[in-house]
């Protein structure tokens, strides 16, 4: 009797890790995006996907990871479409070749966020520039992705429009995190620092604390989100059909209003600017 | 209180206590078993030779267990190997056995190193009995269905003549010693085995356990399986074997027919041992 | 924030959130598993470990051990590397899929089974040797002799394992991508939910991982487990 039992709990699992195996290659519709993670953490996919899911049977997976990791996963073929915010380095994607055309889709803005005893004295600077010069004059803690995603590439090169080079050893201020956005927040909250962060994310951002904006509406932190087809030719195994269906309905004017309505506590996330 | 005041007999699996005299005390024929002469002549009458042990040493790196040991041993009946405690008698009844390889020499069976097949018509009970982590008869099962002679009615035979058939089911490892000893017994004689080995099976038993394992040797030893039993208890070996083998500091230095053995050790090694003595080898290498 | 949390862990279950309910499904078939096919080849390390002796057995076993502490995003990395489409197993089309979690899982947990494995066997060996020789069984005999015998010692290692890959999160969120409704795990769903600062939530999800073990646990000793065990080993 223990035998069969010991048997039938075998056969099961073996049955249950080959039903595994099929079932992962037996939907055979599926768009796989690469994606920066403000859009998926802020719920716009949760909100977005399933009228596109419903009206064209196709099934929308999202990866999301920094815009970094995103175009060096699509760079290794394993994405259909990529959805990131770093416009020289999709262009860069597009010119090597990986990507049939870069569209953009939406934008908005980033932010600085910090103790609202802003210990720098931010509050109210006339632009990032002077904002940043503070902090670092300041020597107050400031929290980086260091991740190489699109918030950190807008960041070192705000650093260095305001002529500080941040990242050189010694500037114990300076706290490079090396995480997501999510996680560099909550560390920045941890520690008391300045972060800089796309507007989506805080806006969704549960653990605030005391935390507030203390910059934002200088032209310099536009956002610019864009939407790239993964190159057949490089990549055979992307599905460009489904693909290029998907990046066409996300620039329609349905989804683009769509977009616009997309709300969290009232407040708009995103804007969307295909034309 | 000497080793031949606990001499013991066994009558119906009944312990016996032997009464002795006192002029008996101090003299070696108290030992005399109480068929003696049967025991004699059957002993004589073990000529044909099964196993010979050849010039075998055996070391282990920086010791020497056993030095050139050359032996005979007949095809049946009972042989005790007796000697002090790193005499070799373990290493040299493993090596018997199979389960050591000599360093030198040679272990024939009928003129024939031992092989597969013989290997498995032999069994070996240790000192202390390891027992599967199951229940009691699954543990001969485990042996039977080895040999591919699985059968619930052989299995419980075994277990009742060991007297375990009652706690057929229980964990084999919540046994009492005695218990365990004898079911390990029991799963030797699973083996059906021509050749039965002993390593001090008894050595920590209480005397009825001892008294079930010496019957059930005897019994087996008289349906012609050859019994090679290593017992420091000279009682046991009196009543049991009709040959003694005695060892000291790794080569056999006595062999004899048990009477003569217990009558009048040849050595000074074995009176010494017999008579409770601590014997120093050296002492012993002058003497020779 | 804890007792929101205890609360928030309450009312997901008892609320019977459909998408609760997924994740979990999805952990535990992922984990069991990966569990069983790091039980067929760690035993099979571990116990060919155990019972051979031949040159540079010693060197693998502590290699074995080493391995146990293999970093869970250092494997998910090689799985990843391995499962890409630009890599050598990429045609196969794995990479963020359930199946993709459970190779990564498997190849984190087989070191972690062989390790425990080898050393309940290898003291259960010390102990049959001379009793197996003496019997002339063969190798394979020993061995399945052997891990019967251990089984209720091995039960605890592959509960070792199931902690270890239920509770893991650095491989399988490399591998599967945290897909929505078709990677998402418990362990990637608390990492997703810490992101976003939803720490109540996160924490939430986090005691009820913990139920799960606890009940795994528990129904394992109901099976008159440590009973059995005390009768058996």
């Amino acid at each position: 009797m223990k035998n069969r039992l010991i048997r039938t709990a075998t056969t099961s699992l073996l049955s249950l890790s080959l039903c595994t195996a099929i079932g992962a290659q037996a939907d055979a519709k599926t768009v796989l995006i690469q994606s920066t993670t403000s859009t998926a953490n802020s719920g716009l996919y949760d909100y977005l996907l399933p009228a596109f899911e419903q009206e064209n049977n196709i099934k929308v997976n999202v990866v999301a990871v920094g815009t970094g990791q995103a175009i060096r996963n699509a760079r290794n073929c394993d994405a259909d479409v990529l959805l990131v915010h770093a416009k020289a380095a999709e262009e860069a994607f597009v010119a090597e070749g990986f990507g049939v055309e870069r569209f953009d889709v939406m934008y908005n803005d980033f932010v600085i966020v910090g103790p609202a005893s802003d210990p720098a004295g931010i509050r109210g600077s006339e632009n990032v520039q002077s904002a940043f010069r503070k902090i670092a004059d300041n020597e107050a803690l400031f929290a980086s992705r260091g991740d190489d995603s699109g918030t950190h590439k807008k960041e070192m090169s705000l650093w260095e429009n305001a002529g500080v080079n941040a990242e050189a050893s010694g500037k114990t201020w300076y706290r490079s995190t090396g995480s997501g956005m999510g996680a560099t927040i909550n560390t920045a909250v941890g520690l008391g620092a300045y972060a800089l962060t796309d507007r989506a994310t805080w806006i969704g951002f549960k653990n605030k604390s005391d935390y507030q904006i203390l910059l934002e509406g200088d032209t310099v932190l536009f956002n610019q989100y864009g939407v790239t087809l993964v190159n057949e030719n490089k990549c055979p195994s992307v599905n460009a059909e489904s693909g290029q269906q998907f990046i066409d309905w996300l620039l329609s004017e349905a989804a683009q209003n769509k977009i616009a309505q997309f709300q969290i506590a009232n407040q708009k996330l995103f804007y969307p600017n295909a034309n | 209180m000497h080793y031949w005041q606990r001499l013991t007999s066994v009558q119906n699996g009944k312990l016996m206590l032997r009464p002795f005299s006192k002029g008996q005390q101090r003299s070696f024929p108290g030992f005399v078993h109480d068929d003696q002469m049967g025991s004699e002549r059957l002993c004589h009458q073990l000529r044909r030779t099964q196993l010979s042990i050849n010039s075998v040493s055996f070391n282990t790196g920086t010791t020497e267990l056993l030095r050139n040991v050359n032996l005979s041993l007949s095809a049946s009946g009972i042989t005790a190997i007796m000697g002090f405690n790193g005499a070799g008698k373990s290493v040299l009844l493993k090596i018997m056995h199979g389960i050591l390889q000599p360093t030198s020499g040679q272990v024939l069976w009928d003129q024939h190193p031992s092989d597969q097949e013989h290997r498995l018509s032999q069994a070996m009970v240790f000192q202390k009995p390891v027992l599967l982590r199951r229940s009691t008869q699954a543990n001969i099962d485990f042996v039977l269905k080895q040999r591919n002679t699985k059968n619930p009615k052989l299995r419980n035979e075994l277990l009742s003549r060991v007297g375990l058939l009652a706690k057929a089911r229980q964990p084999a490892r919540l046994l009492s010693g005695g218990e365990q000893q004898r079911l390990t017994l029991a799963r030797a004689l699973a083996c059906s085995p021509s050749v039965l080995f002993l390593d001090e099976a008894t050595a920590s038993l209480d005397p009825a356990s001892t008294a079930i394992i010496e019957r059930i040797v005897s019994e087996q030893a008289n349906l012609g399986t050859k019994i090679i039993m290593v017992t420091h208890d000279a009682a046991q070996a009196a009543r049991l074997a009709q040959q003694i083998v005695f060892m000291d500091s790794g080569t056999v230095v006595e062999q004899s027919c048990s009477n003569s053995f217990f009558n009048g050790p040849q050595s000074a090694a074995a009176r010494a041992y017999l008579e409770g003595r601590i014997y120093k080898s050296d002492t012993h290498e002058q003497e020779q | 924030m804890q007792e929101s949390a205890i609360s928030l862990a309450i009312n997901l279950i008892t609320s019977r959130d459909a998408d609760l309910f997924e994740i979990i499904a999805l952990s535990l078939r992922v984990s069991l598993v990966a569990v069983f096919i790091s039980l067929i080849f760690g035993l099979l390390i571990g116990a060919s470990l155990a019972t051979s002796r031949f040159p540079g057995r010693q060197v693998l076993s502590i290699l074995v051990n080493a391995l146990m502490s293999l970093p869970p995003v250092v494997v998910g990395l090689l799985v990843y590397l391995c499962l890409s489409r630009s890599g050598p197993m990429g045609w196969l089309g794995l990479l963020y899929t359930p199946t993709a979690m459970i190779i990564a899982q498997t190849v984190l947990i087989t070191p972690l089974v062989a390790a425990l494995s080898r050393q309940v066997i290898e003291d259960l060996f010390l102990e049959y040797k001379e009793q197996f020789q003496s019997l002339q069984l063969s190798k394979s005999q020993q061995i399945n002799a052997l891990l019967w015998d251990s089984r209720y010692s091995l039960l605890t290692v592959a509960l070792a394992g199931l902690g270890r890959s239920l509770s893991e999160v650095g491989a399988v969120i490399i591998v599967g991508g945290n897909i929505d409704h078709l990677t998402r795990v418990m362990t990637t769903a608390i990492a997703l939910e810490t992101s976003k600062g939803n720490l109540p939530l996160a924490l939430a999800l986090g005691l009820i991982l913990l139920c799960m073990a606890l009940l795994i646990n528990a129904l394992l000793a109901t099976l008159n487990f440590s009973a059995k065990r005390q009768a058996y080993a």
